[in-house]
This record gives C-alpha cells, structure tokens and sequence, in this order.
C-alpha cells in the first residue's frame, strides 16, 4: 500500500512538473526569439532613411505646403476628390472601402501611407519608386483624381503662386491657353493626350516641372506620417527590461500564443517582418481574383511600368545620382515569382484598415487567417502559401495579437486634419 | 494476498487514468508541435549545412570568400558584398567575369533583386552591387565563374535571422 502510494506521489509529481514545463515555455521566450522580437519591435526601426530623389524632401515648407495640397479637392476633374478622399487620416489613411473610389472606382484597395517612406516600392505592385512619384499616379488617373497637369499648373498659379515659389522658385507664366491648353497631359483620354502632344518641348517640361514639385511637396508631408508604439511594442519594450509584470499589462495569454505563432507556425514572418510588418517585397499568396475583377498579375505588370515610367529614380525629374537607384537598377524585372505577386500589407494598425488584400476581398481578419490555413490554388502563378494546420483557438490567438498592433501614428494633430 | 493484489491493480488504473487525463487536459497547453513535429509541416534546414564564407568552387579551381558591406547581411535592405577570388593554392585571380544568382531553396523562389558585379577592384577582389534578403531563414547564394579560359561554381548557404 505504502509503495503504491509512493508510486502514485511520483507520477502527480511528473505531472506537474510537465504543467509546469508546458505553462513555462508559453510565457518564456528564447534568446533566438527575443531576436526576433526586437526586430520587430518599432524600437528597431531606423531613422527615416533619405530620399535622394526628392531634394524637397525634408524642406518643412514644402511639407506644409504638401499638407495643404493632400487635403485640397480642387485637384481633380470634379473638384471632390483630394488625397484625404481615400486616405483619411481618421481610418489610419484608407478607406474601409474593398476598392478605392474616386472619380470612379479603381482595381485595387487604397494602401495607407504610414510608414511608407520606408518603402523601396509604392503600390500593391510596386509600380512606383518613391514618394513623389507615387503621389503623381492617382493625380491624372481617369478614375481617381481624373485631372490633368496644365490643369494642376493652373491651380498652383491661381492659388498657391506665392508659397509654390518660396519654395520652389520662380512658376512659370501658364496663362496663354494656346501654349498651355486648359487640359492636356500624357493620359489615356485622347483629348487631352492630343492637347498634350501638340505643346512645345519646353512647355510640357515648365509644366511637368509643377507637376513634379506638387508630388515632391505632398511626398514630404507624407513622410511625417510614421507608426507610433502598440501594445505589442510595450509587450517587447518590457521584455527587452526583464519586467514581467508590464509583460502580462501589455498583452494577454491568448495576444501572447498569437505571437507565438506569429514568429513561429503561422508563418506569417516571413513576409510581415521587421518594425513595419512588411519587407515591402512582392509575393504570390493567391488571393482569389475579386468578383467582377479580371485576374491581376500584380508585380509582373507593376516591375514593367516602374522600369519605363517617366518618374522613377534615373529619370530626369528625379533629384537622385545613378548610385542613390540600386533598387531600380538591379531590380528583378522577370521570372514566375512576379506572377500575381503583390506588396505585403504593413499590419500595423491592421484592425482599423479592413478589408484587406489587394482588392479587399476579405473582410476580416478571421477570414483572412482562413485564407492563409488553407490556400486555395492561385489565380495567377503560384502560391507561395502552405497549409498551415491552425486550430479554430489557435487562428483567434492570431487575430488577437494583431489586434495589439495599433499604435496610431506619431504625426500631431494640426497634421492629420486639413490644414486651417 | 489477494486484497494486496487488488489495491495493485486498482492503484494502477488509477495512474493510467491520471496520466491519460493530465495528458488529455495538457494537450491544448502543449500543442501539437512537441508531439509531432513531423506534422508542423516546416522544413527544417539541413543540419550538416555549410555556411562558411570561404570555399572551394565546386570543381576545386578557385578559393572563394565573400564579405558583406555590414557586419552580416541585413534584412530588406540592398546593400553589397565583396567577392574575393583565389586560385586554389592562393593566387588572386583578376579580369573574371562572374555572374551572381540565388534564392530560397525551400520556398522555391528566387532573390528579390538581380545582383551584379559591377566592379573589379583588383587583387582578386569584386564588388557585387544590389543583393537584398527579404525573408529570414536559409538562402543561397551561387556565383558563376569565368577567368581565363575556364569556369567554375560555388554556392554559398547563408542562414538569415
């Protein structure tokens, strides 16, 4: 009797050690891992890195005058739609729409800007190479802005010559509508392209030289609109200082499994990685095409257009020296792995910018966790997913650590309204 | 005897019960990946893997090292490496042309930039421009040797954290 209670004490006694061993290693973090924390912690994310393109870049006047031009609506073809039209400072600048809409509705979902001058890349598929240029894609889209840059010059000219020239130097006169016709740009709408053509060298080059400068302005307002610290950097922050009682304030043990998995069986590292969650490189996750959408290649066509667009970093507009373009110069402009590939969200403040993919065709996060457990076939290329094998519990753990990631932005709030 | 023999058996089945019940109930807590790792799904990388910045070139004619511009390779960010070229028994091999090539052999995918040598710095030293890393994990990296008449391969393994 007395062996057989002796016998009994040393498994309860295995058994909680084992407990305890479990219980342990959920909270624990190894040093391998506490690495990988830090990397993405907002803690590591360096200073904004210099933009040799966009010599206005960090010129705070241009900034401000930047932030006037982002919110103001009499740049494009109705008089409605601004910058702010679809990223609004208040949804961490998007939209909540699956599409973006402007004068009409475009192909993709508006991305935020936070953080973004971080990117090598701009667009779901990178089809721009900085800022500046970025800003001028939507500026003459038929569908987004749906203006044109004799039209924009003008504005400038009636509106904002005096700051535009503090800046920038001295603006042309545009006033001779034979020279500069009311509406004419390199655009898909033969009126204006024909307009467009028509002009002098010279004239379309004083007129592009506004056009230009406008994206350089708002490029430098953009800059400022950089992540601010979430839970889950606090939850790192107290971890990097050993105190474990800031720990458990940060993050809960479901937040806490959800990292876990994050770094680990989820995967979702691999592509959502350092402080900005994205290495702001292009992958084929197989998203299915959106329903009435044609199937998008993403990056394939997006390398194509950066390489001959008349903005990117060697071109004549562009403030840069050939050595400041490595990205552009040794880009990789073929291969199956461009095939339907598209930027990784930054999943900073991820809960506030649904829906999501490329064409917002999840609208949650659980749904997107599916996605990712099970991929389905690619409609275009190849995935690069794997079935992930998450537990119901263990896809909730997941939305709920990135439910942690919302930090707002650092920017004040003069910044994220329309400037008085 | 026999009442001793039952307390025996019924003690046991008690600790069977015990221990299937506190593995049963642990399950949730420890998850699959300590009971199965097979079932992860994750391929791991393989444990002999050389990551030596140093090599022979696969048919032994040259000796080649690579070094990067920041103390490791950084992640998402292009930076360059130098390449030094030796022949076998120490002797700096300049003028080759040397084409560079990588990726992830198990994600099946390529580098996300085309690196280049873009300069022969001279005593068997290459500069190799715009190579970038955007996932952490196991990557290769392969470089094309041509010099003299003859040419070569190396690949080397890099473990990015």
């Amino acid at each position: 009797m007395k062996r057989a209670l002796l016998f009994l004490g040393g498994i309860l006694l295995t058994a909680a050690v084992i407990a305890w061993w479990a219980v342990t290693s959920q909270s624990s973090w190894s040093e391998a891992e506490k690495a990988t924390l830090r990397g993405l912690w907002i803690g590591s994310l360096p200073a904004l890195p210099p933009d040799p393109s966009n010599a206005f870049a960090d010129n705070p006047q241009a900034a401000a005058f930047g932030h006037k031009l982002f919110f103001d609506s009499r740049f494009s073809s109705n008089g409605e739609i601004s910058c702010a039209s679809c990223h609004q400072p208040e949804l961490m600048f998007t939209d909540g729409l699956p599409l973006a809409e402007g004068i009409g509705t475009t192909t993709r979902k508006t991305m935020t800007i936070i953080g973004m001058a971080y990117s090598p890349w701009q667009f779901w598929d990178g089809r721009k190479d900085s800022q500046w240029a970025q800003v001028l894609g939507p500026l003459e889209n038929a569908v987004e802005h749906g203006g044109t840059r004799t039209q924009y010059a003008r504005l400038i000219d009636e509106f904002y010559r005096d700051e535009y020239e503090s800046i920038f130097g001295v603006l042309p006169d545009f006033s001779d509508f034979e020279r500069f016709p009311a509406s004419a740009a390199p655009v898909d709408d033969p009126a204006a392209r024909a307009a467009w053509e028509a002009m002098t060298q010279d004239d379309r080059a004083a007129v592009t030289q506004v056009y230009v400068n406008m994206g350089k302005a708002v490029a430098a307002y953009e800059r400022l609109i950089v992540p601010a610290p979430s839970r889950f950097d606090q939850y790192v922050e107290a971890l990097l200082n050993e105190d474990k009682k800031s720990m458990r304030t940060a993050l809960n043990a479901d937040e806490v499994a959800g990292l876990r998995l994050f770094i680990d069986r989820a995967q979702c590292i691999n592509c959502h990685n350092g402080p900005l969650f994205t290495n702001n490189d292009f992958h084929n996750t197989g998203v299915p095409t959106a329903q009435g959408l044609e199937p998008d290649n993403g990056r394939a066509s997006g390398v194509l257009q950066v390489i001959k667009d008349e903005f990117n970093c060697l071109s004549q507009w562009s403030d840069a020296g050939e050595a400041d373009c490595v990205e552009l110069r040794f880009i990789t402009s073929e291969g199956e792995q461009l095939e339907g590939a598209f930027k990784p969200s930054t999943l900073l403040n991820i809960v506030e910018m649904a829906p999501y993919m490329h064409a917002g065709q999840y609208v949650t996060l659980e749904e997107v966790l599916l996605h990712y457990n099970h991929p389905p076939i690619a409609p275009v290329g190849h995935t690069e997913l794997e079935p992930l094998g998450l537990t119901e519990k263990e896809r909730s753990q997941v939305v709920a650590f990135l439910r942690t990631l919302s930090g707002g932005v650092t920017a004040s709030a003069e910044l994220l309204q329309a400037p008085k | 005897m026999k009442k001793q023999q039952l307390t025996i058996i019924i003690t046991s089945v008690i600790t069977t019960i015990i221990v299937i019940v506190g593995f049963i109930l642990l399950m949730p807590i420890i998850g699959p990946r300590y009971m199965h790792p097979m079932m992860m799904g994750e391929q791991s990388v393989p444990n002999s893997l050389d990551t030596s910045t140093s090599r022979l070139s696969d048919d032994g004619l040259y000796q080649v090292s690579w070094s990067s511009d920041s103390d490791v390779p950084p992640l998402n960010k292009i930076h360059s490496w130098t390449l030094r070229l030796e022949t076998a028994d120490g002797k700096p091999v300049e003028g080759a042309e040397i084409l560079v090539d990588g990726g992830m052999p198990q994600h099946g995918h390529g580098l996300p930039t085309s690196p280049e040598v873009t300069e022969d710095l001279g005593g068997g030293d290459y500069r190799v421009e715009g190579m970038k890393f955007q996932m952490p994990g196991y990557w290769e990296v392969r470089f094309n040797i041509n010099a003299n008449g003859q040419s070569d391969s190396i690949t080397f393994n890099l473990i990015l954290e």
